[in-house]
């Protein structure tokens, strides 16, 4: 597994900042947002290596840097670190053939375009970069990771809005159950903290404004005082692989991918119908396709954005568990690093994991007076040690798009 | 070396990430110095901003070394 993120590179470098309670969100520092509404943001942060920074050159060659948008960049480094986590370097053509890459972005080359769109309105046409297609199109993670490595299994990509993450790696769980692949690398990468994206998600009225002085604060699920969600950037890479297979040649294990829901909301562009029906019948059927009762999960990574969709989710998470609400945490790992759109999902499912593999489970920064009660325990500004065997991971986009992963411990 | 090949020398190197010691007259932007036919579109492109001249796209296809590059540019100048 591979993370990049505000918090920092690397797994364990995330999750123990993450366990100990410190945030990724900031002032935005990769361009003056002084002009925008929303001035906070999770941005990775630079720096060397050894420390969790982004040193890119340590990643990509300088002379393919500007061949590739950000979030191709940050892609190879998760799925770089993923893959050599993994130890998985298939010898032969047969198995090359059987490793497929799928990973997805909710909105791919932003930056990108936009830097060309006005190399086109000066008149400058003809001296658009031959790179600019692929640096901006969103199957190229999945392209250039297949380049990288040889993997020349099934090459797909996601693109799902801020439901990518999930929907990438659960649909490539799928391509190993179906046959079509032994080994997928899957996940997803963002990089829309620029002018256009900040600004974008402003117009929609969907980013924190009250918390410019203060950004720390401004990634508040469920708290009466949030007032939208925080971006971020980053990607989470995982290499799933059928059991047999892994067990066979002494790989690596941390979990396995045990259920997947999937729905539609039928609804509206950007807002979840009435008690988020939708993410209720997308856990409901992650529930069913793992043959599990509700009572046997004891974590949920929610999606919980610090908007007013929060309370919709508990709601629908609420009604899932019924009886079993009282016994499970449920917390967003967004207060801490904001949200990362089509990374969101498959960064929070490693978290999933994570843990799983310690019995922690991540707290809710900035939690200091829900909106709403609940029996359900959103681990409020700090980590919890708690038995957790079973974890549940939400993630849902614009356009009504909704799902939902079950990982087990192994 | 003319100020011309200096400079041509010096994009190669910029564009191609490559050692100043490849970029001789002779070597081949795709067989000696790694590029593929894209990187080759970006050097003609650079090549015209540098030197403000315009490469029209079948004088483009016969640029294959840095000699070719320098004699373009060079008669382009002279002319």
């Amino acid at each position: 597994m591979g993370i990049v993120s505000p918090l920092g590179l690397g797994l364990e470098h995330n999750w123990s900042r993450l366990i100990a309670g410190e945030s990724g969100i900031g002032r935005i520092a990769s361009f003056d947002p002084s002009d925008l509404p929303a001035h906070v943001a999770g941005e990775v942060p630079a720096g060397p290596t050894e420390a969790g920074g982004l040193t890119l050159s340590d990643w990509v060659p300088v002379k393919d840097q500007k061949k590739m948008d950000r979030f191709i960049h940050l892609g190879l480094v998760a799925a770089t670190e993923a893959v050599e986590d993994s130890g998985w370097k298939p010898e032969s053509e047969e198995d090359r053939c059987r490793t497929g890459v799928m990973i997805g972005s909710g909105i791919g080359g932003l930056q990108t375009i936009y830097d060309a769109s006005i190399t086109v309105h000066e008149g400058r046409a003809r001296r658009l970069s031959p790179f600019f297609i692929p640096s901006a199109l969103i199957n190229l993670v999945s392209g250039h990771v297949s380049i990288k490595y040889g993997f020349k299994g099934p090459n797909h990509s996601v693109v799902t809005a801020c439901a990518t993450g999930v929907h990438a790696i659960g649909d490539a769980s799928r391509l190993i159950m179906l046959g079509d692949a032994d080994v997928m690398v899957a996940g997803g990468a963002e990089a829309a903290v620029c002018p256009l994206g900040i600004a974008g998600f402003s117009s929609a009225r969907a980013l924190s404004t009250a918390f410019n002085d203060t950004p720390e604060k401004a990634s508040r699920p469920w708290d009466r005082d949030r007032d939208g969600f925080v971006m971020g950037e980053g990607a989470g890479i995982v290499v799933l692989e059928e059991y047999e297979h892994a067990k066979a040649r002494g790989a690596k294990i941390y979990g396995e991918i045990i259920g997947y829901g999937m729905s539609g909301d039928a609804y509206h562009i950007t807002a979840p119908a009435e008690g988020h029906e939708g993410a209720y019948r997308a856990m409901q059927a992650a529930v069913r396709s793992a043959g599990i009762s509700v009572s046997d999960i004891g974590y949920v990574n929610a999606h919980g954005t610090s908007t007013m969709a929060d309370d919709l989710e508990l709601q629908a998470v609420e009604r899932l568990f019924g009886d079993a609400a009282s016994q499970v945490a449920m917390s967003s790992t967004k207060s801490a690093i904001g949200h990362l759109l089509g990374a969101a999902g498959a960064v929070e499912a490693i978290f999933s994991i994570l843990a799983i593999r310690d019995n922690v489970a991540p707290p809710t920064l900035n939690l200091d007076n829900p909106s709403t009660e609940s029996v359900i325990d959103r681990v409020a500004h700090e980590a919890q040690r708690r038995e957790i065997d079973i974890a549940l991971s939400n993630s849902f986009g614009f356009g009504g798009t909704n799902a939902s992963i079950i990982v087990r411990g192994v | 070396m003319s100020e011309i090949a200096d400079k041509v020398k010096k994009i190669v190197v910029e564009h191609l990430g490559v050692e100043e010691s490849k970029v001789t007259p002779e070597a081949s932007f795709i067989d000696d110095l790694g590029a593929d036919s894209l990187d080759t579109v970006e050097l003609v492109m650079a090549f015209e901003e540098a030197f403000s001249v315009e490469i029209p796209e079948d004088a483009a296809e016969k640029i294959a070394t840095v000699k070719d590059a320098i004699d373009y540019i060079e008669k382009q100048k002279a002319a």
